[in-house]
């Protein structure tokens, strides 16, 4: 494990932060072009991913570990969101047979 | 640090894979695929405990429980209908001025520090825990109820309703 963080040693913080903007940048592509449901929420899970490894990038920068717990905590919010999200998906899909989001406009006017 | 150049690309790669995937079970293989190179990335910073947390919550909880989803709403007798190329133009637009504007902000930074591990122990479960336990004892109990809540509230949702059904 000492040989792997030194590997890591040198890689300056913009470059975490490229990282994760590219990285969340592609979710929200992804949120913007597809119409299948589980997909944009696959999207959803990526945008997080991407900001909870800028907290530890941030956390290990600072060398403060309260990020890391912060990241723990949007985890369990994550799960429990998913777990919400797709039971959403299944009741959608039983009403209207299909998981295209363009079904669903009925709050359009 | 030339392995943290490598795993970045593959992050990225992966992570255009999964939006531009065909079949949604493809696009799920490819997002484990890119969350095991976020465990690699925390295990690059000796977060050690976010990396087991990530590799057991993540790859094997939350995306078992997309894999279960798919299977149950069966999506293969019609392929997902395309948006037209207008929209999706202007997604890709939207999302790269997003990106752009990120970068710009960050080209206004000086030149940046190196991401340096002042102590060593920082990630390790021993050390996180005392936190969590001490100063951060009461959102953890409350992050315990609104598991319980999430749990009831899918439950709630995804049984039939037996006046409709």
């Amino acid at each position: 494990m000492e040989t792997l963080t030194k590997t890591m040693q040198g890689v300056p913080l913009n470059h975490y932060i490229l990282l994760c903007a590219i990285i969340f940048s592609i979710g929200v592509i992804g949120v913007l072009i597809r119409r299948n449901a589980i997909v944009i929420f696959m999207s959803v899970e990526l945008m997080l991913n991407s900001v909870n490894l800028l907290l530890t990038a941030f956390s290990v920068y600072r060398g403060d570990a309260t990020g890391q717990v912060f990241v723990f905590f949007v985890m369990a919010l994550a799960a429990a969101e998913v777990a919400v999200g797709l039971a959403i998906i299944v009741m959608i899909y039983r009403n209207t047979n299909s998981v295209d989001i363009n079904v669903l406009n009925r709050l359009k006017w | 640090m030339s392995t943290f150049y490598f795993i970045a690309f593959l992050s990225i790669f992966f992570s255009i894979l999964v939006i531009t995937a065909k079949s949604p079970v493809h696009s799920i293989l490819y997002l484990i695929l890119t969350f095991f190179t976020f465990t690699i990335h925390y295990i690059l910073m000796n977060a050690q405990f976010l990396a087991v947390v990530n590799f057991i919550v993540y790859m094997g909880a939350i995306l078992v429980l997309f894999l279960y989803t798919l299977m149950l709403i069966n999506l293969n007798k019609e392929s997902e209908p395309r948006k037209s190329n207008l929209v999706k133009i202007a997604g890709f637009i939207g999302g790269a001025c997003f990106l752009i504007t990120i970068v710009a902000a960050l080209k206004a930074f000086t030149v940046s520090q190196p991401v340096l591990l002042s102590n060593p122990n920082l990630g390790l479960v021993k050390n996180l825990g005392k936190i969590l336990f001490n100063e951060f004892l009461l959102p953890f109990e409350v992050s315990s109820v609104l598991l319980l809540s999430a749990m009831v509230g899918a439950v709630l949702l995804a049984t039939k309703d037996p006046k409709t059904a």
